[in-house]
């Protein structure tokens, strides 16, 4: 096998086929590209999802002369209620920990979360933020029965009972949908590169027919003929993925770590899980315009 | 080395058969010419001996095996040892003569090396000396068909097949081309030629099978075209 002619005839092939060529390129890569964000979204929330449902917490606030309750009756919770309640809370078998945080500490912690909207830590002053008991859960999925316990205690001292995995679901589904919805995406336009590889090589074929009828004639091997056909699309199907490589280290960086710092995730998408699904999603682009023109070929060119 | 065995062929969506109980052996060495009107069946005997078509009926051996039996991998070898000219020259235009006799020994992976000791020989042995690096469109019918028989010889074939190689070409310079052609069968190759050229045939007095609606109606050593032309 003479490597040099068939890149010879590979490079001749590509660059007949310029434009067919370009929007094949163009299309693999964006094709790969949205594959490549849906599985980094995908590993983002996955990630995520365990982290945060590992610190998800039940806030039960307490009544306050503020509160709207109705069942506070604009009294603080006594002491006794909130002892109570705590005591409560902990015979629960699911409960790992319950905390009170005070007034004070409510504040702080707002005003240190906030720090970078002055605005806002600003317009707040002790007491605006209500204590609260902070349950931390030994098995998140039986957050019901500590949920129930707090609804209960309403007209004990207790104003509102906050189930913070329900605020991270909604999250959740809103990351879920954006990476079904680039998964579907690209799926769209995996379709459109097979027909665009179809058509690139029917084009190869009648350009090359001369040549390749003369390559059967002589006894040239089917591996021979087809080889060049297949390396075109592959080599296309490479440059796809390279461009979609650099869209993947894009997103990563302009949509992943973004939607991290303003969401306040802690960075859990490594360079090493981003190299994984480039390195996945070029072979797949590879893969792909290899198998579609090897396909094609078939129809094409009669060996 | 050639050996048609009761071959008939029925191309599909035809009810004319192309070939009917055809059997026709060709020695190793032998010239034939193949006659016959057009539609007769030569380019469907000639098919049938690079296994393009494969009989409906009957067996077509080719230096003793039966290409019925000729798994489809295997055909490339088969069609290297087979030299092919046809009447409309097939030279690839982007190329020189030296390129297209090279690329037939290019695409069945012969060293560089090879090729550049070869290639030169064979476009002599064609009479086309120093004409090399001449570009197709640059050479006149009768040269250009030169080129194309160097390409069908250039790997050595024990049997070449020619499709009306003078067809194209006028009497005079067909002549020239008869002659590489004999040139190539004293070497002991196997020609096996389709012509409509009477004058050509009766010049050669070469063996002569006449085809006629798909079959064989008269084999003759030393023979003439026919009495009817």
């Amino acid at each position: 096998m003479r490597l040099h002619f068939v890149f010879q005839e590979i490079w001749i092939g590509l660059r007949r086929n310029l434009t067919m060529t370009i929007s094949l390129v163009i299309t693999v890569a964006i094709a790969m590209a949205l594959f490549g964000t849906g599985m980094l979204l995908k590993k983002q929330v996955d990630s995520s999802k365990g982290y945060w449902y590992d610190k998800v917490e039940v806030s039960i606030y307490l009544c306050t002369k503020t509160s709207s309750e109705p069942k506070c009756s604009k009294k603080d919770a006594t002491e006794d209620q909130i002892a109570e309640l705590k005591d409560s809370l902990s015979k629960l078998p699911v409960v790992a920990d319950v905390k009170f945080e005070s007034k004070q500490e409510a504040f702080d912690r707002f005003q240190k979360l906030f720090s970078s909207s002055p605005g806002m830590s600003q317009a707040t002053k002790v007491g605006d933020i209500p204590p609260s008991l902070r349950v931390k859960l030994k098995n998140p999925e039986k957050i019901n029965d500590v949920i129930s316990l707090g609804e209960a205690s309403k007209g004990n001292g207790v104003d509102q009972v906050i189930n913070e995995r329900k605020l991270l679901e909604k999250l959740f589904k809103i990351l879920n949908g954006l990476q079904w919805a680039a998964l579907f995406i690209a799926l769209i336009q995996v379709f459109a590169s097979v027909l665009l590889v179809g058509n690139t090589v029917r084009l190869s074929a009648f350009n090359r027919r001369r040549e390749t009828g003369i390559m059967r004639l002589v006894g040239a091997s089917n591996m021979y003929i087809q080889l060049p056909f297949i390396l075109e699309g592959a080599i296309a199907g490479l440059a796809g993925g390279i461009i979609a490589a650099v869209m993947l280290v894009g997103s990563k960086v302009l949509l992943i770590d973004r939607l991290e710092d303003s969401l306040g995730f802690a960075s859990h998408l490594t360079w090493t899980q981003v190299a994984g699904v480039i390195i996945f999603s070029v072979a797949v682009g590879v893969l792909l315009c290899a198998g579609a023109s090897f396909l094609t070929l078939r129809r094409y060119l009669k060996i | 080395m050639i050996n048609f065995d009761n071959v008939t062929k029925v191309y599909p969506n035809q009810n004319r058969p192309a070939l009917q109980h055809c059997n026709v052996a060709v020695e190793k060495g032998e010239f034939v010419f193949l006659v016959g009107p057009s539609g007769s069946g030569k380019s469907t005997f000639l098919r049938l001996i690079l296994k393009e078509e494969r009989p409906s009926q009957g067996h077509v051996y080719v230096a003793g095996k039966d290409l019925n039996k000729l798994t489809n991998w295997k055909v490339p070898h088969l069609r290297r040892r087979i030299g092919c000219v046809f009447q409309d020259f097939r030279l690839l235009p982007n190329k020189n003569v030296f390129e297209n006799v090279a690329f037939a020994l290019e695409v069945i992976g012969k060293p560089r090396r090879f090729i550049s000791k070869v290639v030169p020989e064979v476009i002599d042995l064609v009479g086309l000396e120093g004409k090399g690096h001449r570009m197709p469109d640059e050479l006149s019918g009768g040269e250009q068909q030169r080129v194309a028989i160097a390409r069908a010889f250039v790997n050595r074939p024990m049997i070449l097949l020619a499709d009306e190689p003078t067809g194209n070409i006028d009497p005079a310079t067909s002549i020239g081309i008869m002659k590489v052609l004999d040139r190539i069968n004293r070497t002991g190759t196997t020609v096996v030629m389709a012509t409509h050229d009477a004058a050509i045939v009766d010049a050669f007095r070469k063996r002569v099978v006449e085809l006629e609606d798909g079959r064989v109606v008269r084999d003759q050593s030393r023979g003439v075209y026919g009495q009817a032309y």
